[in-house]
Order: C-alpha cells, then sequence, then structure tokens
C-alpha cells in the first residue's frame, strides 16, 4: 500500500470523529506544552542559581575563627582570636590561591555634615574586591601601602553614600566615623541584597589595620576569604589551609583546629545539583501528563478499532494484508499525537514566554527541551498505538466481517 | 476434468469450527470443480454450510482437511499476505448486506481494492470511474451509500468487486436485502457479466434466484448434493 494513501486515509477517519480526535490530541497537547513549561522553568531556575552563586563567588573558602571553651562553656564560632593579617598572607602564598582577604567589622555611626547613618565598617585589604567580586563605581580603592600604614581613608557602599551625601558627589569628602575623621576615596557598585536578604550596599570599607586599630582595638581578624583558582584548586587549599594553620598555631595532634573553615564550592555544586534535580522533577511531573495523553490515544484508538472491526473485516476481504491494516491504525495513533506534539510545542513555548513575563520566574527554552518533548510525543504515540493497531490486524477476517 | 480449464478445484475439504463451546462440523468431505466461465448457484438451507464453503472459497478461511485450488494455485498452502494478494486480484465479492465503507464515496469505495493492488491514484480514479459508469452510477461518484438505494448500493459493490478484473465472483445472497425488482436487475447484471467470461458463485436459498444459474448445486448437512 502506498504511503501517502495511508496517511490520507488516517487523517480522513480522524477527521471524521474532529472532536474526538481534538479531545484525544488535548492530551498530548497539554503533555508536550507542559514538559516544555516545566523544563523551562526549571532551566530559568538553574541559570538564575548559577549566576547567584558566581556573584557569590562560588570558588572561595571562608576561614572564621573557631571556639573557646571557658570554664566548660563553649562559645560559638568566630568568638576566638586565633586568625590574624599573617595567616591571611600565609595563606597567599599557597598554590592554587589567587587572593586572600582577612576582614573585621564592626558597627559605626557615620555622619557627614548634618546627616548621619548607622551602618557597618568593615576592615579590609585590596584583594577584597576580587574575593567579593565586586567593582568601584568611582574613585579609588586602598592599596596595600595605605593599609600597612593605617590610613584614616574609606570606601562607601552605594547605600551609605545615598543616605548620607544625597546628590552630593562623596569622593574627596571627610566623614566622622566615631570621631575619626576619614576621607572618602571611593565608592562601590551597586550590588544589591544577598541571598540572605542583608543589604550588601550598606557597608562602609576602610583598611584593615585602621578599624583594627582605631575602632576595635584588636589585632586578630574575624575571618578570611581565600579564592582559589577553580574549584579543584578549592578542594586543595582545603586541605592545605587546615594543614598550614594547624602548624602555624602549633596544635598539636589530636588538638581540635582553632578555626573554621568552609568551602563554597561544595555549596556550589550542592546548590547545583539540587537545582538541576528541581528541573528534573519539573520535567518529570509534566511527562506523567504526556504519559496519561498516550494512555488517551491508546483508549480512542481501542474504541475505534472496535467500532470499525467490520470495515477492518471488508478491508482485508478486498485485499489488506495485516501490515496495511497494522499501518493504518498505527499511523493513525502517529498523526494524532504528532500534531498534538505539533500544537504542544507552540503553546508550551507560548506558555513559557508568558509565564517569564508576568511572573518571577526566570525562563529559559532549551532547544533540545522542545525535541525532547515532541519526540517524547511520537514515541508516545508509537508505544500506545502499537497495541490497538496489533488488535486490529490480527482479526481474522471472516470473524471481523461476521462482527455486528 | 472438462476441457475449460477449472477455476476452482474443491477436494476433500474438511471444516470444523467451534461455535458457543459445540464443535460444528460445517463441511464433511467436499469435492467440486468451477469451470471458467461457468455460473453456479450453490443452494442451501441456513446451516447447510453453504456460508463456510463460501468463506474457504473466498480465501477467507482455510480448509482443515482437504485441498483447495484456485486458477491452477494450490491456495492451502499459502500464507497470509499471499492470500490477500488472491482475494485481492483474483476473486470478487459481493456480499448480502453490501458491506460498503459507511461516509466514504461510491468511488473511493471502488478504488480500495486498488489501493491494497499498489495502483496509483491517477489510474485508480480513472479505473473506480469507468466501472461505477458501467454500472450505470455515472452521476453517483460522490454519493455516500446512506444516500443512495439498496440497488444501487449492490451495483457499487459490484463494482467494487469487478474493478480488479478478477476471474471469479463470489456473491454471496446478493439480492438478499433488495425488493424483487431490484433483485431481477441484479440477477440480469451477473448473468451478462457471466456471458462476457466472468466465473460467477452464486450462494442463495432461493429457488427461483438459483435458476438464473446454469448449473445447481445443493448443499445439506456440510455435503454437497449430487
Amino acid at each position: 500500500m502506498i504511503w501517502t494513501t495511508t496517511l490520507q486515509l488516517a487523517v480522513r477517519a480522524l477527521w471524521r470523529n474532529k472532536v474526538r480526535a481534538l479531545l484525544t490530541a488535548l492530551g498530548v497537547i497539554i503533555g508536550v506544552a507542559s514538559v516544555i513549561t516545566m523544563l523551562a522553568v526549571g532551566a530559568g531556575a538553574q541559570e538564575r542559581i548559577a549566576r547567584q552563586l558566581e556573584n557569590l563567588g562560588s570558588n572561595n573558602l571562608t576561614l572564621r575563627s573557631g571556639t573557646v571553651t571557658r570554664g566548660g562553656v563553649r562559645t560559638g564560632a568566630g568568638s576566638n582570636t586565633a586568625l590574624t593579617a599573617a595567616d591571611a598572607a600565609a595563606i597567599g602564598g599557597l598554590p592554587g590561591v589567587v587572593a586572600v582577604s582577612p576582614t573585621v567589622r564592626t558597627g559605626v555611626q557615620a555622619r557627614y555634615r548634618g546627616s548621619n547613618w548607622g551602618t557597618i565598617i568593615e576592615g579590609v585589604t585590596p584583594d577584597y574586591l576580587q574575593v567579593r567580586n565586586w567593582t568601584l563605581e568611582a574613585g579609588a580603592f586602598f592599596t596595600a601601602r595605605q593599609v600597612g600604614a593605617a590610613v584614616d581613608i574609606c570606601v562607601l557602599g552605594h547605600t551609605v553614600e545615598r543616605e548620607l551625601f544625597g546628590l552630593v558627589d562623596p569622593v574627596g569628602e571627610i566623614i566622622v566615623l566615631k570621631g575619626l575623621a576619614c576621607r572618602v576615596v571611593g565608592v562601590l557598585a551597586e550590588k544589591g541584597a544577598s541571598n540572605w536578604g542583608n543589604d550588601q550596599d550598606d557597608v562602609i570599607l576602610a583598611p584593615l589595620t585602621t578599624v583594627q586599630r582605631k575602632f576595635m582595638g584588636i589585632t586578630h581578624v574575624d575571618r578570611i576569604e581565600v579564592q582559589a583558582e577553580d574549584k579543584t584548586a578549592a578542594a586543595t587549599a582545603y586541605k592545605e589551609i587546615q594543614r598550614l594553620l594547624r602548624q602555624r598555631h602549633r596544635l598539636v595532634e589530636g588538638q581540635g583546629n582553632d578555626f573554621r573553615i568552609y568551602n563554597r564550592a561544595e555549596l556550589a555544586s550542592s546548590a547545583e545539583e539540587s537545582a538541576s534535580v528541581f528541573a528534573w522533577l519539573l520535567g518529570s511531573i509534566a511527562s506523567v501528563s504526556l504519559l496519561v495523553g498516550g494512555i488517551g490515544i491508546m483508549n480512542i484508538m481501542l474504541v475505534s478499532v472496535t467500532e470499525r472491526t467490520r470495515e477492518i473485516g471488508i478491508r482485508m476481504a478486498l485485499g489488506a494484508r495485516r501490515r496495511d491494516i497494522l499501518w493504518q491504525f498505527l499511523l493513525e495513533a502517529l498523526v494524532l499525537s504528532g500534531i498534538g506534539g505539533l500544537v504542544g510545542v507552540v503553546l508550551g513555548v507560548a506558555a513559557a514566554l508568558t509565564l517569564g513575563h508576568v511572573s518571577e520566574f526566570e525562563i529559559r527554552i532549551a532547544p533540545w527541551s522542545v525535541v525532547l518533548a515532541f519526540s517524547f510525543a511520537a514515541v508516545i504515540g508509537i508505544f500506545f498505538g502499537l497495541h490497538p493497531a496489533r488488535k486490529a490486524s490480527d482479526l481474522q477476517p471472516i470473524e471481523a466481517l461476521r462482527y455486528e | 476434468m472438462n476441457a475449460v480449464p477449472a477455476v476452482i478445484r474443491l477436494s476433500g475439504v474438511h471444516k470444523t469450527y467451534a461455535q458457543d463451546g459445540v464443535n460444528v462440523h460445517a463441511l464433511r468431505g467436499i469435492d467440486l470443480d468451477i469451470g471458467a466461465g461457468e455460473f453456479v448457484a450453490i443452494m442451501g438451507a441456513s446451516g447447510s454450510g453453504k456460508s463456510t464453503l463460501m468463506h474457504i472459497l473466498g480465501c477467507l478461511d482455510a480448509p482443515e482437511r482437504g485441498d483447495y485450488w484456485l486458477n491452477g494455485t494450490a491456495v492451502t498452502r499459502l500464507d497470509g499476505d499471499a492470500l490477500a494478494a488472491i482475494r485481492n486480484r483474483e476473486i470478487g465479492f459481493v456480499f448480502q448486506s453490501f458491506n460498503l465503507l459507511a461516509r466514504t464515496t461510491a468511488l473511493d469505495n471502488v478504488e480500495m481494492p486498488l489501493v491494497y493492488a499498489g495502483i496509483d491514484k491517477q489510474e485508480r480514479r480513472a479505473r473506480a470511474r469507468a466501472e461505477l459508469e458501467r454500472m450505470g452510477l455515472g452521476e453517483r461518484l460522490l454519493h455516500h451509500p446512506s444516500q443512495l438505494s439498496g440497488g444501487q448500493q449492490q451495483r457499487v459493490a459490484l463494482a467494487r468487486a469487478l474493478v480488479t478484473r478478477p476471474a471469479l465472483l463470489l456473491a454471496d445472497e446478493p439480492t438478499g436485502n433488495l425488493d424483487s425488482a431490484t433483485s431481477g436487475e441484479i440477477l440480469q447484471l451477473l448473468k451478462t457479466l457471466n456471458q462476457r467470461g466472468l466465473t460467477v458463485v452464486l450462494i442463495t436459498h432461493e429457488q427461483d434466484i438459483a435458476a438464473h444459474a446454469g448449473r445447481r448445486l445443493r448443499m445439506s448437512d456440510g455435503r454437497l448434493e449430487a
């Protein structure tokens, strides 16, 4: 039998039951559309997380001072004074380490002429910008020399600049911090809220030594941020830093670390992993609806075979071979799922784009997801069409002819 | 054997089928020769086995025992696809209930066997149209069966049976659903076709219908009476 004729036959048979065909195809349409939309939402979320991690500095390690036990009471992490700027310098010499930034922070009231603003002052070193993946909007950052000399200068976060200066250009101006006059040398670019909802721009940066000596009267640091070349280097540095610091702090075997070390790369990969699990979860929930659509096809094809038993008998009497009958019904199922798939692709892409417009969801339609959803629909057509088609072609000519 | 080559030769054909769990011995040893160009009527009451015989002659069913040659081909040894090809090319069927495809035009109905013969669209159209015109249905090409009278429907069925130019026409109670005037027309048509050389086997339970045939055979209890 000629292919185009079989196809025509299938289309004509479907056309005869337009509403039924449409409703059956609807199952596939909804299935394909939801697979595409859900995969787009999943991929969008993955991309968003990847970007946030990059923002966070995904190859970073964070060191904090450890706990102290005083009279049996263990205080929280960061409560001892073990970490120093010298530790940070030593870590900077390790292989695979790109940048090291020791920091201290404390609360401060800032005044400029008539206005004042309560904020955080953070003591940092020149590597800070690189480690935090941050840039300057105006002015310049501190040099290593300025840090060494504990110069009274500062760089303002965006929020602080807005609160204190309004429209005035702050670079070169003097602000007063806890009675200390500081010259503003730069302004940070706006970074927005952190993942935890803190305003990251509500900060004043000053040289580490300045804050340590003139604001806090300490010599240790709160935390050391280490940036490694890549994720592998971060994993190696994680071990190396522990070894180095235990040696520097003269910790003996059996004695616990007096610092805490966190690997953000690990955090990053677990976040990425959970994002992709999320994406696949959405996709597989959607594909369940596609599966249900396929069952709908099988159901209606079985009905159709029963209804047309006599037709099958007539066709067989007039010379149709088993495979002619098989293809006639299989092609009908394929046309249903194929058309359903095509319409579903169009609707799915449209739905994803609309969702991206009206909601907070980030949407990314990957071409492979469209191909995947469509081929899934076609495979479902074959899979669920095969059983009814077999049933039709296995009929005995006389049985089919006698069927009332 | 006759001087004319046999279109049909049955020898020792038996058939049993199960109906409601009871084995019915429908054919009990049929020997039959039908020569080319014959008009044979097979008569018998219902349950005599004439329908089973017709199914076997039409290659719709296979005999349990015995042999069947159609135009010299040993049909009993053929597989399903080959039987389908035989039904398609060698045999034309006409049924009591017409068995036209509903909601399908007369033209498409007649074209159908040509589709399975693998003939291209243009030739199919032309041959189906010519065959319908010969049956006097040139004005009814695009009508659906429900828009045609019983006699017209049976003529569409005849056109469909003849469009592949078979050597044998099997007609199973072709006038059973028709009034007497229309029955006469259809029988006259069969006679004319037979005179042009077509071998016709007519199955009926009516004496006066069988009277039109050149040779009459009577079946009872699964056997052909002499």
